[in-house]
Formats: C-alpha cells, sequence, structure tokens
C-alpha cells in the first residue's frame, strides 16, 4: 500500500455520522472513521447488521454528509463550495441492496440509459455505454434491449440495475450486497462478473459482503466494521487469522479456515493460515498422500486427486 | 430534504391520566367538546371550554409545545380569518389603516373565531398525543360496530386504517432507499420547474408502487396463512375496557360541557 494521497480514489478522514440527530431518535452510525480506497484495489467491507457499512459507502458518493470529518474522492473534498455532486455520483458509482428495486423505466434499455442521460451524455455515448454495461454483465443486447424490466427473471434484473450504474462509466464500483438473496449458480455469475470487471476492465471494486468464503475468493483487503468504527484492516489472510476476535464481533471465519484451524490443533502440520477451498486442499495433498501412502500406497491417490 | 427525520403519528408515550382513559372514551369526549365548541356563542362559554381543555393538556403531561405545534399548519387560515372579522365586519371603528377600517366587533368576533378554531385543534391533538395508533382504531372500531348493523364495514375501515399506519414508517424508508438509488444514478429532484420535477419523481413512484403491491401482495397471503377472514367471531388479545376513570370521566366532562352550552 502507497503512502501518496495520490493513489487514494476514496478518503474518508475522521468521519462522524448520527441519524437523526437532535432528535430523542438520534443514533450515532459512524464515529470516526478513516478507510482509504486505492485506485485499482478490490477492497471488501464486512460487519455486522447495523455495524455502519451502508452508512459508510453512502458517504463515498456524497450521499450522506458526514457530521464532522471530510470525504475526498480524487483528492477532492466533496462537500467543499463548487463540487458538482452529480460528478462525484458519476465517479463513484453506488449499487444498492436489491438494486433490482429501483427499476422503473419501460424498457431495460431505457432504464439502464437513465444514469447516462442525467450525467449529459450525448445520446451517441449513451447507446455505446448501455450497449458495453450490457455485455460486461453478460446480458443480450438484442434479445432484452426492449424487453420490460419488470419481466425478467429475478437474476437478469439484478443485472439489469448493475448495468444501470456501470453505463455511468464510474471510475470506482461500489456494490452492496450485490449477491444478496440470489441462488448458488447467481451468485457465483455475478461475483464472476465483478471479479472480471476489476481484472479485465480495471475497475476500483468496494464490495460490501456477509459472506467470508466469498470475500476470501476475491478481495485483496478486507476492511472490518464494528460499532460504527474501523475494527480491523488488512489482507483477508491477516485479518481472518484474528478468528476470535472476528467471532466476537458477531462475524466469524470461512469455514474451510475453520476446518483447518481445527485441524491444525488436532496435530495436522502446516495448514494454518488457509482461507480458500483450493488453499486447503493443496495443504492437505501432501499430508494426505503422506498418510494414506504409509496405508495404501498408490490406491487413494486418484481419490484425492479427483 | 431528508425524509427519516419526519416524525410518524403524533403519540407521545406516558402513564398519565388522559392517557389511562379507555381510546372510546377520549374519542367520544373529544367529540362532547367540538360538538360543544359549535353551538356556544358567548365569550364565556369559549372561556369556559378552553379551561377544559386546557386542564386536559395538563393532565396529559404532554410537552405543551407539543400541542402548540399542532396548531401550525392551520396558523395562515387564523391569521386570515381573523384579519376578515377585523377589517369587514361592521361596527364601531377602532383604528384604520388608509382606507381599511378595523372595527370594535370584527376584533371580538375574529378572537372568537381564532379561539374556536384553536380549541377545536386542541380538543383533537390531545387524543392524538396521548393514544397510540393501533389503541385509536381499536376504540374507532368499538365506536363504529353498532353502524355494522346498517351497513357500515366497522372492522374493514379498522383493519385498513391499521393496516395503512403500519405500513407508514416502512413505505418512508422504501421512499428514502429508492431515492438515494436514483440519486447515485445522477437523479436531481430539486432544480428545474414543476413539470421537470414531477417528471422527475417517476423514478421514485414506479419502483414504489411496484413495492407497495408487492407487499400487499405478500401482506394479503400472511394473513390468508393465518386464517384471517374478516372480523366475526374474532377475539382480541387486548380488550378494551372501561374503568372507573372512564365512567368519571364521561359523566363530569359531558355534564359540564352541557351545562356550559345551556347557561353560558
Amino acid at each position: 500500500m502507497s503512502d501518496a494521497t495520490s493513489d487514494a480514489v476514496i478518503e474518508v478522514r475522521d468521519v462522524c455520522y448520527t441519524y437523526m440527530r437532535g432528535t430523542p431518535l438520534a443514533r450515532q452510525a459512524l464515529t470516526d472513521v478513516n478507510v482509504r480506497i486505492n485506485r485499482g484495489e478490490l477492497v471488501a467491507i464486512i460487519g455486522r447488521t447495523g455495524s455502519g457499512k451502508s452508512t459508510l459507502i453512502q458517504h463515498f458518493n456524497g450521499l450522506l454528509k458526514p457530521d464532522s470529518g471530510h470525504v475526498l474522492v480524487g483528492g477532492r473534498d466533496i462537500w467543499r463550495k463548487g463540487v458538482a455532486l452529480r460528478d462525484i455520483r458519476r465517479q463513484v458509482g453506488l449499487v444498492f441492496q436489491y438494486p433490482e428495486h429501483q427499476l422503473f423505466e419501460e424498457t431495460v434499455v431505457a432504464d439502464i440509459a437513465f444514469a447516462p442521460r442525467n450525467m449529459g451524455m450525448s445520446q451517441a455515448n449513451v447507446d455505446e455505454a448501455v450497449r458495453e454495461a450490457m455485455r460486461v454483465v453478460d446480458l443480450d443486447y438484442d434479445a432484452l434491449c426492449d424487453r420490460s424490466p419488470f419481466e425478467l427473471s429475478g437474476g437478469q434484473k439484478r443485472r439489469v440495475a448493475i448495468a444501470g450504474v456501470l453505463a455511468m462509466r464510474p471510475e470506482v464500483l461500489v456494490l452492496d450486497e450485490p449477491t444478496a438473496g440470489m441462488d448458488p449458480r447467481g451468485r457465483e455469475e455475478v461475483l464472476g462478473e465483478i471479479r472480471q470487471l476489476h481484472e479485465a476492465h480495471g475497475y476500483t471494486i468496494v464490495l460490501v459482503s456477509h459472506s467470508m468464503e466469498d470475500v476470501a475468493r476475491f478481495a485483496e483487503r478486507l476492511v472490518v466494521m464494528d460499532g460504527g468504527t474501523v475494527a480491523m484492516e488488512g489482507s483477508a489472510r491477516e485479518v481472518f487469522r484474528r478468528r476470535e476476535e472476528l467471532v466476537n464481533m458477531g462475524l466469524g471465519v470461512p469455514q474451510v479456515t475453520a476446518l483447518m484451524a481445527e485441524l491444525a490443533a488436532r496435530g495436522l502440520p502446516s495448514t494454518e493460515d488457509v482461507i480458500t477451498v483450493d488453499e486447503a486442499l493443496r495443504a492437505l495433498l501432501p499430508a494426505l498422500l503422506g498418510a494414506s501412502g504409509r496405508a495404501n500406497e498408490g490406491e487413494r491417490e486418484g481419490e484425492v486427486g479427483a | 430534504m431528508n425524509i427519516s427525520s419526519v416524525a410518524i403519528g403524533q403519540y407521545m408515550p406516558g402513564e398519565s391520566l388522559m392517557h389511562r382513559l379507555d381510546p372510546r372514551s377520549k374519542i367520544a369526549l373529544s367529540l362532547v367538546v367540538v360538538i360543544a365548541l359549535f353551538i356556544v356563542k358567548s365569550a364565556w362559554a369559549y372561556a369556559a371550554l378552553g379551561a377544559l381543555i386546557i386542564g386536559a393538556v395538563l393532565a396529559s403531561r404532554v410537552p405543551i409545545k407539543m400541542v402548540i405545534r399542532g396548531l401550525r399548519p392551520l396558523l395562515f387560515v387564523m391569521v386570515l380569518t381573523f384579519g376578515l372579522h377585523l377589517f369587514m365586519d361592521p361596527g364601531e371603528p377602532i383604528f384604520r389603516i388608509g382606507k381599511i377600517v378595523a372595527t370594535d366587533r370584527g376584533l371580538a368576533q375574529g378572537l372568537i373565531t381564532v379561539a374556536r378554531l384553536s380549541l377545536l385543534i386542541m380538543a383533537t391533538s390531545i387524543v392524538t398525543l396521548t393514544t397510540s395508533p393501533i389503541a385509536f382504531t381499536d376504540g374507532l372500531e368499538s365506536l363504529l360496530k353498532p353502524l355494522s348493523f346498517v351497513g357500515v364495514p366497522a372492522h374493514e375501515l379498522a383493519m385498513m386504517m391499521t393496516i395503512a399506519l403500519r405500513f407508514i414508517p416502512t413505505l418512508l424508508e422504501e421512499t428514502d432507499k429508492i431515492m438515494k438509488a436514483q440519486m447515485a444514478r445522477g437523479a436531481d429532484f430539486e432544480s428545474g420547474n414543476i413539470a421537470k420535477r414531477a417528471r422527475a419523481m417517476i423514478p421514485i413512484l414506479v419502483p414504489l408502487f411496484v413495492s407497495a403491491f408487492r407487499r400487499a401482495d405478500e401482506l394479503a397471503m400472511a394473513m390468508e396463512a393465518r386464517c384471517y377472514r374478516g372480523g366475526q367471531g374474532r377475539t382480541r388479545l387486548r380488550q378494551l375496557r372501561m374503568g372507573a376513570l372512564d365512567v368519571a370521566a364521561l359523566t363530569l366532562v359531558t355534564a359540564y360541557a352541557v351545562l356550559v352550552v345551556v347557561v353560558l
């Protein structure tokens, strides 16, 4: 991680935020939060419900104004006079939870074109942006363009909604639980597209997630929120090493990490720090081969490999 | 625009005398007082009814500020009617601004009208301030029940009110979320002329209707799954009960109101 400010696309400095401030129902959601999102990163934000994740990401594009502290996008304080929030919202594309609930247009294309039109793109550019966004999320333009978004399947609706944000051509894409309520196959597809956006198209991505497995596989860096503050920060490996603290926060570690820790406790060597199934396989294979080799040479090798 | 700061309903929880009254008593009594306010004409009668209402406000221990706040929406109407009475009514002139003459009878009539309006609002808002929405609809249903013999769907009306009240916060939250989602896509709700602003509402209203219908569907299903079939034969967890307090309040306040109407 570089220290140069120019590397940070989004910088949140000492931000505090209270909902319903000045009423008896006031509730402090963020306390002195400091977060940096560096250019080209895939960062995951995890934390239990009510830990302030959603409040935090709504500060990224100026939907919420901090009570105190600063939010910088591309090095500029977004709440300084003369900064157009619309520009900020184009730079930082925010996909809310269950984004398909925001669809409203008569056709898929019109809905995806809503954001680029609002941003004042020319008609030709809007068309181009819509086609590109649909291609990226794997939607067939010719088959779907004139259909009503309301008659699509759940997974397709979600893709249309994500395309609706991508069509603005943001620099950073922030997704709040993009796979919530989807079946396993849909989840894999959407996560695959997000990874594709990051790897092939160079997007900076912030992913809010409840799935420790997903963030272990995809995220380059984790930000752990707890009680309105940043509790931990670091690579998935570093964070998941602190299993006990995570459990106390109402979170956990990937199941495979827990399993491997259990195995290590029972004497299996060199199985620490495993966070994905692939790594577990690689860590366990020698031990299993060694053990079975002693018992029954050769026969079990094929099974483990398959 | 911040929707989350909108307070839902007016109910101020508490344990006061007014809170403990049965909702039916409160609704009936406010009706009695409102009718009395419409009948009486003399300033003395207004003073007497005003004393009664202020007494109820004090007994409720609701902050006076909350009661005054209820008057604010009608401030404009009050100022207007006061002005009209003051300057248009016939009578002895008190002062004049240019060609417009203020009269003594106009002043008196204006004051009485303002007093009547304020007391009307206070008499009704003291009920909503001390009765939870659920208790209020229960009371309303119970009061309307006799009318179901002439075809008034008392239970259904009350159930609709309960559901509407239940979903106001939910829909407000939903609106807030949809607005933010559209703002994240560059929607602008605050600039432009009226036509442009009305058009800007479409991206909010369409998803809101869709979600309201979805919720209605789910709620209907959930109600059927729990064998809801209207009010017939339905028993209640919270029974409304009239106590000694209610009997005392009903008799005393009604007697007081009748006395004021007849004597003053």
